[in-house]
């Protein structure tokens, strides 16, 4: 039933917030470097889904497998551990910690995960100069444009090396030529490092940077490759 | 203009219509302004659930602060009132010549008593005509064997436990004493009616006959300067901090209120309306908080009517501010509010897509800030070394001088906390956030902690003001409590002996001495030299010197006395002194002859029970003229075994048996100022309320701080922060500037104490233990604060945050 | 567009007349372009040929002869198939995907089935345009993004489509 090399997951997640059901039995899978599209009108459950993907939330019932290890019997110090060293998080607006300069931000996931100081700001340039945003380095995210902000944000996402990225409409609040560059920067860097990437995203411009794409409506999932 | 129509023909031209956006005329400026503010206090009160929180948040601060400014002003009228009402019912004249014996006249024999270590204010009356003078509160005399109450009294003589009470007092009650006649609700007072007290008249000093209860008008009684000097400094220390934290409670939900006007600017309200609306906010917090404030108030004097403060109580009544000080409270407080909003605006340009602070805050100088703790410096030193001679502090001097210094704090802090906070560098991840976040508004950050330091540093100096002027109020009585507990002595109209006798069968009694104390003058009358002359058992006498031996008949001559230089002189054997000479003017001594004896002997001084070193003679009752005995004044010295339960008052109840007018003496071992522990005692419970309202504050704010950034930690924790690495940061956030703070106050505090001790020319020392002691309770008030702010913090961190469909 | 994959699904709610055909394809889709009775009955005997469709009986009487006309199990097999398959992205696609929407909705068949695996083939062109584009000079990404963008506007369509089923279906089943 697990679709050979997959290296996330999830069978019939079902998450009620209160009377709305945000997913039900909703079916995900992704392999390692591919990037996946999850679309969908607003309020379908787009964003529930890549919460529980990512075991940012828990669903109310179903499997979430990630690597062969089923998330649910996770604690939830085992699972921030796991969100700190093999996934990845972009948002639509960025949210940076705004008292931090632009390579501290980009630098905090590695300092989370124990790196020394001064190791992690080097390998958070580097990602910045790939994302073409090294010269902000010492900036404040309020000092910085929107697509630059977001830029960052990519850059702090991919830091650690992630093996999943996931982006919850990481262009939902910039230009179109902003975010191309954004979408083409994030793809490049997540396929050269062979990461997988969950783009949750209604905007199919923006999907057209995914191998393939599942849609979400009403809490169910569909995996369109699987439907032609 | 291309037409030009003859004058002639020319409609009387019309004012042109006003259009909405032209620039309105003066006439409706102050109902612009009246709009404006309304309008404010709509948003005050109808913000929603938030809103409401926040009204309500903002009236329990201010309202706290206006209470507490409200119950300063009325402690004065309080001490008046009190005063009044003692000096209404005062039975001892001082300095005024007894009035005779007439139909006008009461005896009165002060017969106050301990019970429980409860002081109880006690009379007897015995009037001596029908126009005696009736005490304020009572209605008529009581018979003998009867007695009027105060309420307290009542209680505590209806309570099980009282037994001992009821036994010593066993008259019955006719009537309680009125309200007029006490000076607090929780005094314990009786006036028993008396029969004979005449014959008391010249032997017991606590019997006095008056013809009335009203005593002369008292020049209001000057407070001893340092004394003066320490109210003062307690008053400004725990104000000051009041004043800090009325100003911070104004500002609670300060971030939404500016957004809140960006959007009113969006929709066409220029800047300044913008501000009069944030006044008129401001301005219904204040108000609501007035309310408040009065509401506490009233409740807590009514409270006050039923609680009993450093022994002190006062009736509800007492408590009325000040008219005056109310007025300026209720003025004064909506307009501090306002202006410290307009001040906070001041920094902050409100547009219409959003609030923005101006760009980068000028760096803070440093030279003004110096000069306000300097220039308080400058109003105290001339003042120094003046404490002990005459004493007279300009209270003007030493109050601005005080505020000066210490709003130095608050003005110092911000750049203190910006200098080092600018600084601070590497570091966990959990420090990294909280130093940058720091950096970024070491402002906010600063003013959260001035109300601590404030209070701390006052406190720590009026700590060092009190241990120093501690040796000075703290007098050692000298009373040796391993010889002696209590000490009493006994009208001449009982046998000593019988009295003795009674005391040692009383339980808890170990041993009791008899010492009989009275003069030898070299003449019978007026005599130029005197010496003290005591008498008693063998047993009593080595109680008041070191004797080689002794046998009943001996008599002893003390020697080596510092200030008796008479006895060696007289103790020639066959001299013949006079015991009770009399005096001009005074009363008729004994006047009994006695010769001192051919085998006379010496003895060494030693100090008796209480404290005393006697010189003089000292006889055996058998050496000494029967006709002499009665004029001995016998002070009785008990040696109690304290483990049996209520053997003070056991011995009271023997006394009160034997003569209700013995007089028993509880031994101490020292014996501090009252007032001037009532005013530690006041520090210590002010401070208290000042830092848990502080704390209080501190936690509001930092709650909102977090709620505007739940999205933030919601996707800090996305990525996988641990929840440890938040709380420390937010501990850090809070720990880093009170650490300043701390450590600013504590040098203030030190310089402060330091200042007034030399003002009162006390020695200069520290007293660390209290230094670390206030620093410590405002470190735990951070921890509280702290330890309070994470279950939000975790509640916030939860993934909902990331919730934006 | 295929007008006779049109009158198959026009057929597939019950049999009916050449003439009838006609004016129910007018009254649908026909709003600018009216069917011609030639064109119905070519291609009626077109579909006749292929099996797809059946004489369901013949009225006579005055005026031309009337068929009525009755889908086959292959006709409806054929509409089937040809609802599911998803045009081949180009611009002004709308009137056969309104068209196909329509007659799901009609045939009561999931219509946003239709969208999803229209969007899905969308999807397939814009990946190989946005490859593309990313590998050419600025004149090819030019280009690709003139199409992108024509593309994206079907899908957007196709978006506030599906979100308005509920009153589309409403309308049509009137």
């Amino acid at each position: 039933m697990t679709p050979a090399g997959s290296l996330l997951v999830a069978h019939d997640l079902r998450k009620a917030y209160g009377p709305t059901h945000a997913l039900d039995g909703a079916e995900f899978s992704i392999h390692p470097g591919e990037v996946v599209a999850v679309m969908g009108p607003s309020g379908s459950g787009k964003s529930t889904l890549l919460h529980c993907l990512a075991g940012i939330v828990t669903p109310d019932s179903g499997s979430i497998t990630y690597n062969g290890h089923e998330m649910a019997t996770m604690n939830d110090s085992r699972r921030s551990a796991l969100r700190r060293s093999e996934f990845g998080f972009v948002f639509q607006f960025g949210q940076l910690v705004p008292e931090l300069t632009c390579v501290e931000n980009v630098a905090l996931p590695l300092r989370l995960n124990g790196t020394s100081r001064k190791e992690a700001e080097r390998t958070a340039l580097s990602w910045m100069e790939r994302l073409e945003v090294d010269d902000l380095s010492g900036k404040r995210p309020g000092e910085v444009s929107g697509g630059q902000g977001q830029r960052v944000a990519v850059a702090r996402s991919l830091v650690t090396s992630p093996r999943v990225l996931f982006a919850d409409e990481p262009t939902g609040a910039l230009d179109s030529l902003n975010g191309e560059r954004v979408m083409e920067l994030l793809t490049d860097a997540a396929r050269s490092a062979n990461a997988a990437v969950v783009l949750v995203t209604h905007e199919t411009r923006v999907a057209a940077y995914s191998d393939r794409e599942i849609v979400v409506r009403d809490g169910k999932s569909r995996d369109m490759e699987r439907v032609v | 203009m291309t037409a030009r129509p003859s004058p002639a023909a020319a409609p009387p031209a019309a004012p042109p219509e006003p259009t909405a956006w032209e620039p309105q005329a003066e006439a409706p400026r102050l109902r612009q302004w009246s709009r404006d503010l309304a309008m404010g206090t709509k948003f005050a009160f109808t913000g929603g659930r938030e809103g409401w929180v926040r009204v309500l948040l903002t009236g329990v601060g201010v309202g706290l602060g206006v209470a507490l400014l409200l119950l300063t002003t009325a402690i004065p009228s309080a001490m008046q009132a009190r005063s009044d009402r003692e000096n209404a019912r005062t039975d001892m004249q001082f300095g005024t010549t007894e009035p005779a014996k007439s139909d006008k006249t009461a005896l009165v024999a002060n017969v106050d008593t301990e019970f429980h270590g409860l002081d109880v204010r006690g009379r007897q009356l015995e009037p001596e005509g029908i126009r005696a003078p009736l005490p304020p509160g009572v209605q008529k005399f009581p018979a003998p064997g009867e007695m009027v109450v105060s309420p307290a009294l009542k209680s505590l003589l209806e309570s099980k436990d009282s037994r001992l009470l009821r036994e010593r007092l066993p008259y019955r009650v006719t009537g309680t004493i009125g309200e007029s006649g006490l000076i607090g609700s929780a005094e314990l007072a009786y006036y028993a009616g008396a029969q004979g007290l005449a014959k008391y008249k010249d032997d017991v000093s606590g019997v006095t006959r008056i013809d009335t209860f009203q005593g002369e008008p008292q020049p209001s009684e000057e407070l001893d300067p340092v004394l003066l000097l320490l109210v003062l400094t307690v008053f400004v220390v725990l104000l000051m901090p009041v004043g800090v934290f009325i100003a911070a409670a104004v500002r609670f939900g300060g971030e939404r209120r500016d957004r809140r006007l960006a959007a009113l600017r969006l929709v066409g309200a220029d800047g300044r309306m913008t501000r009069r609306i944030a006044a008129g906010e401001a301005l219904s917090g204040a108000l609501v908080g007035l309310v408040f404030g009065t509401g506490f108030f009233l409740i807590g004097r009514q409270a006050a009517g039923s609680a009993e403060l450093f022994d002190i109580s006062v009736f509800p009544s007492y408590l009325n501010p000040t008219p005056v000080l109310a007025v300026l409270i209720a003025v004064a407080v909506p307009a501090a509010a306002v202006a410290v909003t307009l001040l906070a605006l001041r920094g902050v340009v409100i547009e219409p897509l959003g609030v923005v602070r101006t760009a980068r805050p000028a760096r803070r100088r440093l030279w003004w800030r110096l000069l306000l703790p300097l220039g308080g410096l400058g109003l105290l030193a001339p003042m120094i070394g003046k404490g002990n001679d005459n004493g007279d502090f300009n209270e003007y001097m030493v109050t601005s001088g005080v505020i000066l210094l210490l709003v130095g704090i608050t003005a110092l802090l911000p750049w203190i906390v910006e200098a080092v906070v600018a600084r601070l560098n590497s570091g966990s991840v959990s420090w990294q956030l909280a130093v940058r976040r720091l950096q970024l508004s070491s402002g906010t950050a600063a003013r959260m902690v001035n109300g601590i330091a404030v209070a701390v540093a006052g406190a720590i100096a009026l700590q060092m003001l009190f241990a120093g002027v501690q040796s000075d109020y703290t007098k050692s009585t000298g009373q040796d409590l391993s010889r002696a507990e209590i000490q009493m002595s006994v009208p001449h109209t009982v046998s000593v002996d019988d009295a003795r006798q009674k005391l040692v069968d009383t339980r808890g009694v170990l041993d009791a001495v008899v010492l009989s104390d009275s003069t030898l003058g070299v003449r019978g009358k007026d005599p130029d030299t005197s010496v003290m002359l005591t008498v008693g058992s063998c047993a009593a006498l080595r109680e008041a010197a070191k004797l080689p031996s002794c046998r009943e008949g001996d008599a002893f001559a003390v020697q080596g006395v510092e200030y008796d230089e008479a006895t060696p002189e007289l103790a020639e054997p066959g001299r013949k002194l006079f015991v009770d000479p009399s005096y001009e003017g005074d009363d008729q001594g004994a006047e009994v002859p006695w010769t001192v004896p051919r085998d006379v002997k010496k003895a060494e001084p030693r100090k008796d029970p209480s404290g005393w070193e006697r010189g003089g003679f000292l006889i055996t009752p058998s050496a000494l003229p029967a006709a002499a005995a009665s004029a001995a004044d016998a002070q009785i010295y008990l040696k109690l075994d304290l483990t049996v339960p209520d053997v003070r008052d056991l011995v009271r109840n023997t006394a009160a048996e034997i003569d209700p007018l013995t007089n028993p003496t509880t031994y101490t071992s020292s014996e501090r100022s009252e007032r001037f522990d009532s005013i530690r005692t006041g520090l210590f419970a002010g401070a208290a309320c000042v830092l848990a309202l502080i704390g209080a504050s501190l936690l509001v704010s930092q709650l909102e701080q977090l709620r505007e950034r739940k999205k933030l930690l919601s996707a800090l924790v996305a990525f996988g922060t641990r929840r440890r690495t938040l709380s420390l940061s937010v501990l850090w956030q809070t720990a880093i500037p009170v650490a300043l703070g701390l450590v600013l106050a504590s040098v203030v505090g030190l310089t402060l104490g330091v200042v007034l001790l030399k003002m009162t020319d006390t020695a200069v020392a520290v007293d660390w233990p209290s230094v670390l002691a206030m620093t410590g309770i405002g470190a735990a008030v951070v921890l509280v604060v702290t330890a309070l702010s994470v279950p939000p913090l975790l509640r916030l961190m939860r993934p909902d945050g990331l919730r934006t469909e | 567009m295929s007008i006779g994959h049109t009158l198959l699904g026009l057929l597939e709610s019950g049999p009916r007349h050449g003439y009838d055909l006609k004016r129910a394809f007018d009254e649908k889709f026909g709003h600018d372009r009216p069917l011609h009775y030639g064109q119905v009955y070519s291609t009626m005997s077109r579909l006749l040929k292929n099996g797809l469709v059946e004489v369901d009986g013949i009225e006579s009487g005055e005026g031309p002869e009337r068929k009525r006309y009755a889908i086959t199990e292959a006709g409806v097999t054929d509409v089937q198939r040809w609802l599911a398959t998803p045009e081949k992205p180009e611009p002004y696609l709308q009137s056969v995907l309104y068209t196909k929407v329509v007659l799901a909705l009609l045939t009561h068949r999931d219509a946003s089935d239709i969208l999803d695996t229209q969007r899905s083939e969308h999807l397939r062109m814009m990946r190989i345009l946005t490859d593309r584009k990313r590998k050419g000079d600025l004149a090819d990404q030019l280009i690709c993004d003139h199409a992108l963008f024509h593309l994206e506007a079907d899908l957007r369509w196709l978006e506030l489509t599906a979100a308005r089923l509920g009153k589309l279906a409403e309308a049509v089943t009137r």
